[in-house]
């Protein structure tokens, strides 16, 4: 991810009234690093494959907000909707409030932070590659279908004002194949498929400083956070299909 | 020799009196067919025919032709229900209790409406064209076309005119990942797409860092899965394939299995070494036509609008229906694929028994698509079935723009069709990841006989079309008045929008 400067010039866009290619069609036509979205009202595909710039977003941008990005850094304040940071290779979006469906999509590296909720199949398909780890964190709960066919990278569940409920859906981790889930509750969460295994985890070492970074771009407390009891799931088997065929040469 | 399920099916027979013991077969036979007994008298080179896929390797590379490999008459008791197909699966899951799993296309005996269509010529009052004397134009522009031209106040022409594909021949090579076939193969698809002016596809398994200089004859695949796919690769090609189906397997999905997901694989498709790779059929973030409308533009924004997206889908019951959605979404090109079309793997039930004919479903999505008016905002690849120039006459008279090609460049490249893929022991050097089988398909003379085939076929190409006195493969799209249907009967010609010969 590339550093954007500080004492960059801010450019700034009104959305209203503007279609998501007329909105979109300013984005690419500037260099500017550091933007100001106001009025944001449901623009779908903002900052698709963006690099080396700051988005901030007032309002509420619309779906696929950054799709396949790849190093920028995007902070939505207000709600996001569905498939934020589809297949997103590098970056940040951070979400001052809740999230749509299918969060983290394919995601392959960066961070996405929502403050609030996501929605059905956060993290699917997330998957880790080399030096590249994608990170979700959701500060409340999250829909059913958590990291359906993950493939790596880490998601972290914190379920801030839950009550020790867990703070997921049904079928967590269906398919998963890789990565890790933590989930921060005092319940197992329901309906765990075959696939994955469950433990309160030992240790916090590999979340420690995602939760501190949630906690200081939020405002909440890092150490009350990482005192709770955190579940961590991970797949059962490296590949959990491996048995179901046999050859036929026909 | 162990004990096995069953005699078979196909046998390998040697000529001792005239096989030197040169041992060949054994060195060239992955599946350790051959083996040599200096310890029976006379030493010999004995074989083991439950192992032999009949790939024809060592047929073919045998130097005083001493082997064959013969269908064995070895039979069950004759009976027309329960065939000795029938009963083998049956032994297969008994033993095993998997899913059969097979590879390549559906081999099973059903109708091939191109063997009953014929081609039209002209006698006496529309002169047929020499297309060795006259210029023949087999040039195609794939995208989408405006609907109505639009001038500005100086009265001139605007041009509102998308990204468009251009094609020297109405042919393709159709997806197949790397991990799928192997890097040679890829290298000859790649180098071949360059010479002829057309394009190949990636597959589901990532742009190799090695090809992204033939990236403007490259169309790049998105799937479910996301393999591979980051910006660049986006950019990286001339066009972006969405795949939502596959015609060998329609609602199902890939799955390469983690022990092919080694080195160079899993740096292409960025995915952990030895871990499954697995791309399910449903992508999850689509469920109606307008969620693939946010998949297509979401590529599309991503990619400046430079790149046509491809959404390509299995031909299965309702293709008329979902391709009117597709030209909707802001697709620019429809890719057909037929239930004959290969795979590396499928469920052999799957393979043999889902999706619908590829002539069938081309007829009723260009009928559909011009019944609604919008078969110009969209180009249509038809693929799945396509195995000679003149079924490539057929499919664009049917209204394809071009063709999709996987199985015949394979045969071009030295597939034998033995439909042992999912095993990753390819003694073409084709579909494996084994490096001494890798090096065996020579990516100088694999590109050369794919550009001999298509030359001879765009060759070919022109000859029909000159004997119809068409100058031109755009004037032969969906000039269903070009065909006849022979043996057909009404239903199936009311499907083609084809008359009977003789009519």
């Amino acid at each position: 991810m590339r550093d954007v400067s500080p004492t960059a010039d801010v450019l700034s866009i009104s959305a209203e009234g503007l279609s998501f290619k007329e909105l979109n069609d300013k984005l690419r036509a500037t260099n500017a690093t550091e933007i100001v979205i106001n009025n944001a009202a449901g623009q779908r595909y903002i900052a698709a494959g963006a690099e080396g710039r700051r988005l901030t977003i007032n309002g509420t941008p619309g779906n696929a907000l950054a799709a396949y990005m790849d190093g920028a850094e995007i902070i939505v304040n207000g709600n996001a909707q569905d498939a934020v940071g589809d297949t997103m290779n590098d970056g940040r979006v951070i979400v001052h409030g809740s999230a749509g469906d299918a969060l983290g999509y394919g995601m392959r590296g960066g961070l996405i932070c929502v403050k609030g909720c996501s929605g059905y199949r956060t993290g699917i398909h997330m998957k880790q590659y080399q030096d590249k780890s994608p990170v979700i964190v959701i500060g409340e709960s999250c829909g059913s279908f958590l990291g359906e066919y993950m493939a790596g990278g880490t998601i972290v569940v914190l379920g801030i004002g839950l009550r020790g409920q867990a703070p997921v859906g049904n079928f967590t981790g269906t398919g998963m194949h890789g990565g890790e889930i933590y989930i921060r509750s005092d319940e197992e969460p329901k309906n765990l498929p075959a696939q994955v295994s469950i433990d309160t985890a030992s240790n916090l070492d590999d979340i420690r400083g995602h939760v501190r970074a949630f906690a200081q771009l939020f405002g909440c407390d890092a150490d009350e956070l990482l005192s709770g009891n955190f579940f961590v799931l991970r797949p059962n088997a490296k590949n959990p299909y491996h048995s179901l065929y046999t050859q036929y040469l026909r | 020799m162990g004990v096995y399920d069953f005699f078979p099916e196909y046998e390998v027979v040697r000529n001792d009196t005239t096989c030197v013991n040169c041992r060949v077969c054994e060195r060239q036979c992955a599946n350790g067919v051959h083996s040599y007994h200096p310890e029976i008298t006379p030493a010999r080179l004995l074989a083991d025919s439950t192992q032999c896929v009949d790939c024809q390797r060592c047929v073919l590379l045998c130097p005083t032709k001493s082997l064959k490999i013969v269908q064995s008459n070895n039979t069950y008791k004759l009976n027309n229900n329960w065939t000795k197909k029938e009963i083998n699966e049956i032994i297969t899951q008994a033993s095993t209790g998997g899913v059969l799993l097979s590879s390549m296309g559906n081999p099973e005996p059903y109708p091939i409406y191109f063997d009953k269509i014929t081609i039209n010529a002209s006698q006496v009052t529309n002169p047929s064209i020499d297309p060795l004397r006259e210029p023949m134009e087999t040039r195609v522009y794939l995208g989408s076309k405006p609907e109505k031209l639009t001038r500005g106040p100086d009265g001139k022409l605007q041009s509102n005119l998308g990204p468009h594909l251009a094609l020297a021949m109405p042919m393709l090579f159709s997806a197949m990942s790397y991990g799928s076939i192997s890097y040679n193969a890829h290298e000859s698809l790649a180098r071949a797409s360059e010479e002829l002016g057309i394009f190949y596809n990636t597959g589901e398994g990532g742009l190799h860092e090695n090809f992204y200089r033939y990236g403007k004859n490259t169309i790049v695949q998105v799937a479910s899965g996301r393999f591979g796919v980051h910006k660049d690769y986006l950019y990286a090609g001339a066009a972006i394939e969405i795949k939502m189906g596959q015609g060998a397997k329609p609602g199902i999905g890939g799955h390469l299995p983690g022990k092919k997901i080694v080195d160079d694989i899993s740096r292409t498709r960025m995915t952990p070494e030895g871990s499954d790779a697995i791309s399910p059929a449903p992508h999850h973030d689509i469920y109606s036509i307008e969620d693939l409308s946010q998949l297509v533009y979401s590529l599309k924004e991503t990619t400046a609008y430079t790149k046509p997206v491809i959404v390509k889908i299995a031909a299965v019951h309702n293709v008329a229906a979902i391709a009117s959605g597709i030209a909707r979404s802001g697709a620019d090109i429809i890719a057909l694929d037929g239930f004959r079309g290969g795979t590396g793997a499928a469920p052999t039930r799957i393979r043999d028994n889902v999706g619908i004919p590829i002539e069938l479903a081309l007829a009723a999505v260009d009928t559909r698509l011009r019944q609604e008016g919008i078969r110009e905002r969209v180009g249509i690849i038809a693929g799945g079935g396509i195995r000679s120039s003149a079924d490539i006459v057929k499919a664009v008279a049917l209204g394809a723009d071009a063709v999709y090609l996987g199985t015949a460049a394979l045969l071009a490249l030295g597939c034998h069709l033995c439909r042992a893929c999912q095993t990753g022991k390819c003694n073409w050097g084709i579909a494996t990841q084994e490096p001494d089988l890798v090096k065996r398909l020579n990516p100088n003379v694999g590109y050369k006989r794919l550009v001999n085939l298509m030359r001879a076929w765009q060759h070919e190409i022109m000859e029909i079309m000159g004997g119809m006195g068409i100058n031109s493969i755009e004037s032969l799209k969906g000039n269903r008045l070009m065909l006849r249907g022979v043996g057909l009967n009404e239903t199936e010609l009311g499907v083609l929008g084809l008359k009977h010969a003789g009519e």
